[in-house]
This record gives C-alpha cells, structure tokens and sequence, in this order.
C-alpha cells in the first residue's frame, strides 16, 4: 500500500537526510582540504568521540544528571507556578508580568551571580537549568488551565464540586497537553542551561569539556562535545513525545494515537 | 398549588449575563412539585438554557430568588443531574468513566468510590445498556457519533439517582426512532423512581408524550407565556401520540408557538 510506505519513508526521513548531510559535509571538508583546527570533518569528529570515548562519557553522565536536576525542579516549580497562574486571577495579574521580564533576562547574566553565591561547580549549573526551563511549563500549564471550556466546568460544578475537584477531574487532565508540550521545549533549554554554566563556571561536565578542548585546539573534540549534548537532548525529545503521545492520545486522535 | 408543595419555585426570576444590560430571561414565576415531570418549549435562543443554569443554580438570578426543595438557591446545588445541551463528556475519559464521574463527587457514593468502584461500574454498564451504548464502554468520547455522546450524558446525568433530573434537549441530536426508544426509557425511569423533571425540547410531541405540565417561553426576553397540563392518563404508550386528543394538545401548543413568532421581533 502506498501509504504504508508514506509511512516507513517519513520514520526514515530524519535519518536519511542526517546521513546526507554528513556526507556533504564530509566531502566538501575533503574535498577544499579544510583544516581540522577550523571546521573538522565528521570522520575526525567520529575519531574523537572513539578516541576520548571515556572522559566523554564521563562528562556527558554530569551533564546529563545535572540537567535532569535542573529540569526536574523546573517541572516541580513550573507546574506550581502555572496552576497558580492559570486558576487565580489575582495571581495571573500580579505575578505574569513579573515572569514575562524575568524570562526576558539572558539566563547566561545570572551565572556570574550564581558562581558568587554557590561557587562554581554543579550547583550553578543546575540552577541555570532550572531557570531557563521553568518558563515555558508555567505558561503552557497556565494556559491550558485557563482556556478551560466553561461547558466542562459547569459539568462539575452542577455536581456540587469543590474547587479542587474542578481542577484535579477536569483543570489538570485538560492542560496535560499542553503540560507535555512544554515538556518537550524545557528539557532541551534545560541542557542549554546546564552546558552554558559549566562552559563558563565548572571543571565538569561537557561544556567544561569543550571550553578546556577549545583552549588546547582539539577543534575535532569540541565538535564531539557538540555532538553528544545533541543526541542527549533529542533523544530526553524523543522520550517526552513518545510519552505525551502515551498520556493524552485523546487529544491527538490520530492513528497512532490508541497505543 | 401552594408555595409549601412545590419542589421548584421560581418568584419574579429575572437573569442578565455579565455585561449585558438586557435581561435573557425576567419575570419567570412557577412551581414545580416533587416528582413533577415538566416540559418547556420555546423559539431558540428565548432563554430555555439559561432557566436550566437557574434552575441547578449554575447562574444566581440577578432578580428575584429561586427556591428548591425548601431552600433558597445560591450556589450550585448537589441533589441534581443535569444533561447540558452539548453532551460535554470529558474528552479524556472511556464513555464508562465519563458516566461514573458523578459517583466520584457526589456524596455518599465518594466516600465508598475506590472501595465500591466494581458495583458502580456495573451500575453504569446497566444504565448505558438501557440507552443501548452496550459494547461502547471502552471507548473515548471522539470515538461516539454525537446522538451516542449525548445518550452517554443523559446517563451521566442519572447514575447518582438525583432527585431532581434536568435535560436540556437530550434527544436533539437523534433520529426520529432512537428518540421515541429513550423517550420510552425516560418515562420508566421517571415512573420508577418519580423523580423531578424538566425537560428543555423543540419537540412538542415530545413535550406532551412525556410532560406533566408544559410550559410555553417567549422571544427574548424569555417570559413564561402559557403553561398547559397535559391530562393524558398515565401509563402513556407511544400509541398515545397517534391519538385525536395527543394531537388536539400538540396543535394547541403549535397555535401558541405560532403566535410568538408572527410577533415583530422588536415587540
Ligand atoms: N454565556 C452567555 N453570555 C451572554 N449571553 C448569553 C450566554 N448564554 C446565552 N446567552 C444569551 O441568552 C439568551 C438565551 O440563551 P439560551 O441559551 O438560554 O437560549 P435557548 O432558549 O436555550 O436557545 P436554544 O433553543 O437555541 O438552545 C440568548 O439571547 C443568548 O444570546
Ligand atoms: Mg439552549
């Protein structure tokens, strides 16, 4: 059938064109003689990664778990934050304008600060992660709680439902989407938090990797460093899609929505 | 009717939504006794709707005080089931648990919920076998046609065994046999546990196969214009609507509706 093979063609489309792009890459790196202190070619990139394999994965582990800190008290405060926003309009008036600024500000401005308060070291770096990804949740869950249909409200509330039963049965449920949405968006600024910190205030992890990489001209190791955060943060990606297709198929209805 | 034996008892109701300046519905008066079944018809858009949110107390009147069971309305009230016009199921609940969610909340069936969850799903699974939704329990609501959703929210509307019942044209969106089957169901219903009704519907045969009384709204502002008991004996068969004195009350009803809207819209 043709669209089974629509199908298959599109689940190989990022595949193939990541393949392609390599070798374009690789060809034109081979073919104008580029230097591997400029703009390494995927094959010295791919020597590197094997060549340091260990200290990689080592600093690739720190990141990943200081990330994974960072963004899970950014989901915790995220998500207090969006019910907090999205259900009390006294809280929404006085306290969005005050996100919205905040989110405004470089979170790289607030390493130096942090470096003074914590040292350097994980703790900026976690923090840096969490400030960088609560932002997104806390509008996503916000809005999700606040374009609640009234239908579906007045259901409830003709039950005699208290405040909490409103949000738990229908507010939360409802915004689920827009929850995992928001997921998908913040673990991947979590790891640009985290990496940004340690490349300016850490002996750790892999942004320390590539700065101290950058600084003795293994330009072939920075690109590996690149790497690895790259294929962290689509495949924390591939697991939040995988999980919100999983928990709110009801409100994709596509085929393979029922799993 | 005294005011003591009436269940329902709307005085000089008048409502006007957040900012709007003219009322959607004023001057409603009426008494509805317990076990009354109650049927209002009306041109759309008259107010049918917004006396159902009174009614539960969804909406407070911005004139004039509601009264149920005894008690002056002034916040939604917990001893109703209410079927909306939209079926309004939760769109991420199987049709099972979207007709169990009442027992979740309504006291005293919440207490013993987690415990008694197996018997209350059984319960559901009767009710929805009564509306023929057998086999679809499973399912989400996208999954239902739209008559399927609002049979689903009619026994929503029903499981907790409310003592007060309000449909707003739950029949609306079925075709022409489906609808005299539920019809059928509702009347037993209601004869077997005689609870309160009032039925919102665009029906009038409707209106009279199943009503005790049936009240007539005008354009809006939607004012009570006419209210007509329907002295049909009871047990009502669906033969009744083939008869002489069926018609004769429908055709009433008719001339009455008939006369609102010759009315100029501004009158
Ligand atoms: N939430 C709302 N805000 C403002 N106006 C409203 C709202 N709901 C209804 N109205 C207005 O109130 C009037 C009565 O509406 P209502 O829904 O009660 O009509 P209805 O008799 O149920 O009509 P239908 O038979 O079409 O369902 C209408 O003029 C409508 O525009
Ligand atoms: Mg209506």
């Amino acid at each position: 059938m043709t669209t089974d093979r629509q199908r298959r063609l599109e689940q190989a489309a990022p595949w193939i064109l990541s393949v392609a792009l390599l070798v374009v890459w690789q060809a034109i790196c081979t073919l104008f003689e580029v230097s591997d202190f400029i703009f390494p070619s995927p094959w010295t990139i791919a020597q590197a990664l094997v060549e340091y394999a260990k200290p990689i994965a080592g600093h690739a582990w720190q990141t990943f778990w200081t990330t994974m800190i960072g963004f899970a008290i950014g989901v915790a405060v995220g998500l207090a934050l969006g019910v907090a926003v999205g259900t009390s309009r006294f809280v929404y008036r006085g306290l969005y304008p005050l996100l919205v600024a905040f989110n405004a500000i470089p979170k790289v401005a607030f390493v130096p600060i942090l470096v003074v308060w914590f040292g350097i070291g994980t703790v900026p770096a976690v923090l840096t992660a969490f400030l960088i990804s609560f932002f997104p949740i806390v509008v996503n869950v916000a809005t999700g709680l606040a374009t609640l249909e009234p239908e579906l409200e007045d259901v409830l509330r003709s039950l005699g439902a208290r405040k909490s039963d409103i949000l738990l049965k229908v507010g939360l449920p409802r915004s689920l989407p827009f929850f995992f949405a928001s997921l998908k968006v913040s673990i991947t600024l979590a790891f640009i938090g985290t990496v940004v910190s340690e490349t300016v205030a850490s002996n750790d992890g892999i942004g320390y990797l590539m700065m101290s990489a950058g600084s003795s001209m293994k330009m072939p190791l920075v690109f590996a460093g690149l790497f690895v955060i790259g294929v962290m943060a689509m495949a924390m990606y591939e697991l939040f899609a995988v999980l919100e297709r999983r928990m709110t198929g009801w409100a994709h209805r596509g085929a393979h929505a029922s799993g | 009717m005294t005011q003591s034996s009436a269940f329902v008892d709307f005085r000089d109701v008048a409502l006007a939504y957040e900012g709007h300046a003219d009322f959607a519905v004023e001057d409603i008066s009426l008494s509805i006794r317990a076990g009354e079944f109650v049927a209002i018809v009306g041109p759309s858009g008259c107010g049918k709707s917004t006396f159902m949110k009174l009614a539960t107390g969804l909406k407070p009147p911005t004139k004039g005080t509601v009264t149920v069971a005894g008690n002056r309305v002034t916040g939604p009230l917990k001893i109703v089931g209410m079927a909306f016009q939209a079926p309004t199921l939760l769109p991420w609940r199987t049709t099972l648990d979207n007709v169990l969610l009442p027992l979740e909340i309504v006291e005293p069936y919440r207490a013993t919920f987690k415990r008694d969850r197996a018997q209350f799903a059984d319960r559901a699974r009767a009710l929805l076998k009564t509306v023929g939704l057998d086999g679809y329990e499973d399912k989400l609501p996208y999954q239902l046609s739209g008559g399927m959703q609002q049979r689903a929210s009619i026994c929503r509307a029903l499981v907790h065994q409310p003592q007060m019942l309000l449909l707003d044209e739950p029949f609306g969106a079925l075709d022409a046999f489906t609808r005299e089957e539920l019809w059928c169901i509702l009347r037993d219903l209601w004869a077997a546990r005689r609870f309160t009704v009032i039925l919102v519907t665009h029906d009038l045969r409707e209106a009279v196969f199943l009503a005790d009384t049936v009240y007539v709204m005008s354009r809006r502002p939607g004012r009570i214009l006419a209210r007509r008991e329907i002295e049909l004996p009871r047990p009502r068969d669906l033969e009744v609507t083939y008869s002489d004195a069926f018609s004769h009350i429908v055709h009433d009803l008719r001339e009455r509706i008939g006369a609102i809207r010759r009315e100029p819209a501004d009158a």
